[in-house]
């Protein structure tokens, strides 16, 4: 369990959360893969703790994780909103009011 | 030897359960794929010595995201399976941008030196991680605190909203009706 070992690990979580997030239309889906994302960047932020010492690593990892709920939250309240505003079907390429 | 099974079997978890989680074609199936990545996740962190940060992640991620996730698939969808498919033709070009972009980081990742040592710095406590967030870092703390403060009130406000469409009379019937108790007070 090196650091390479674990960015490696994380890049992989990383773009598997790219891929759903170019490959799939539902929001409540792409939320999913933002999240995996999220998750990626957090081990890294542990991983290069442990490596370098400190608590800085956990502390930005703390941060991140308390952002990441934030925007769950409001994600999630855009989804319901999204979802009744487009008589109950939900994708984001047909919510297209608000192109400029 | 048991440290790097270890790893292997929970890195091995968490990549067959991520991708579970962008493939799977039911949606709280996914949602219920993501848990497993998280637990896994904080596994991981366990296992780096961080047990503040598993311990988080266990109460924060799986207890409190997974939980609003499952709400938010229920409550915008009818409860018999609705499916979430893969655009097919977008799906492989997301395929082609993902692994280029693993070939890349994996590429930069080989060819720096230095990251394969084994580093032993002394590990990082609990209570080290309280001192230096109420003491080093207690500015960004309350700036947090006033973030999700001001999330929680905006995801209230935006979820609340009865009808979105701009439908004026329906603005005027609803406008007395919110300033009526600042009158009150």
């Amino acid at each position: 369990m090196t650091l390479s070992t674990c960015i490696l690990l994380a890049t992989a979580l990383f773009c598997i959360g790219i891929f759903g997030l170019l490959s799939r239309r539902q929001p409540i889906a792409i939320l999913l893969s933002v999240e995996l994302m999220a998750n990626a960047a957090n081990i890294v932020f542990v991983a290069f703790g442990r490596y370098r010492g400190g608590t800085t690593g956990q502390i930005f990892a703390t941060f991140s994780i308390a952002l990441t709920v934030a925007e769950v939250a409001v994600g999630l309240a855009l989804v319901i909103l999204l979802y009744r505003s487009h008589h109950r079907e939900a994708r984001l390429d047909r919510a297209t009011e608000m192109h400029g | 030897m048991t440290e790097t099974l270890g790893f292997g079997v929970v890195a091995a978890c968490m990549a067959i359960s991520a991708l579970f989680v962008v493939l799977s074609r039911r949606l709280v199936r996914a949602v219920l794929w993501l848990a497993v990545t998280l637990v896994a996740t904080a596994a991981l962190y366990a296992m780096q010595g961080a047990s503040f940060l598993a311990g988080v992640q266990v109460l924060v991620y799986v207890g409190g995201v997974v939980t609003l996730m499952i709400f938010g698939v229920m409550v915008t969808r009818r409860h018999d399976g609705i499916t979430v498919t893969l655009d097919s033709t977008r799906s492989g070009r997301a395929a082609v941008v993902a692994l280029a972009l693993f070939g890349i980081v994996a590429f930069a990742v080989r060819t720096t030196p230095g990251l394969d040592a084994p580093a032993n710095p002394p590990a990082v406590t609990t209570a080290d991680l309280g001192r230096a967030l109420l003491g080093e870092h207690v500015f960004a703390f309350e700036v947090m605190s006033f973030l999700l403060l001001a999330a929680m009130v905006g995801s209230v406000v935006i979820a609340r909203r009865k009808d979105p469409s701009p439908e004026p009379s329906r603005k005027g019937a609803a406008a007395p009706e919110a300033a009526s108790p600042e009158e009150a007070e």
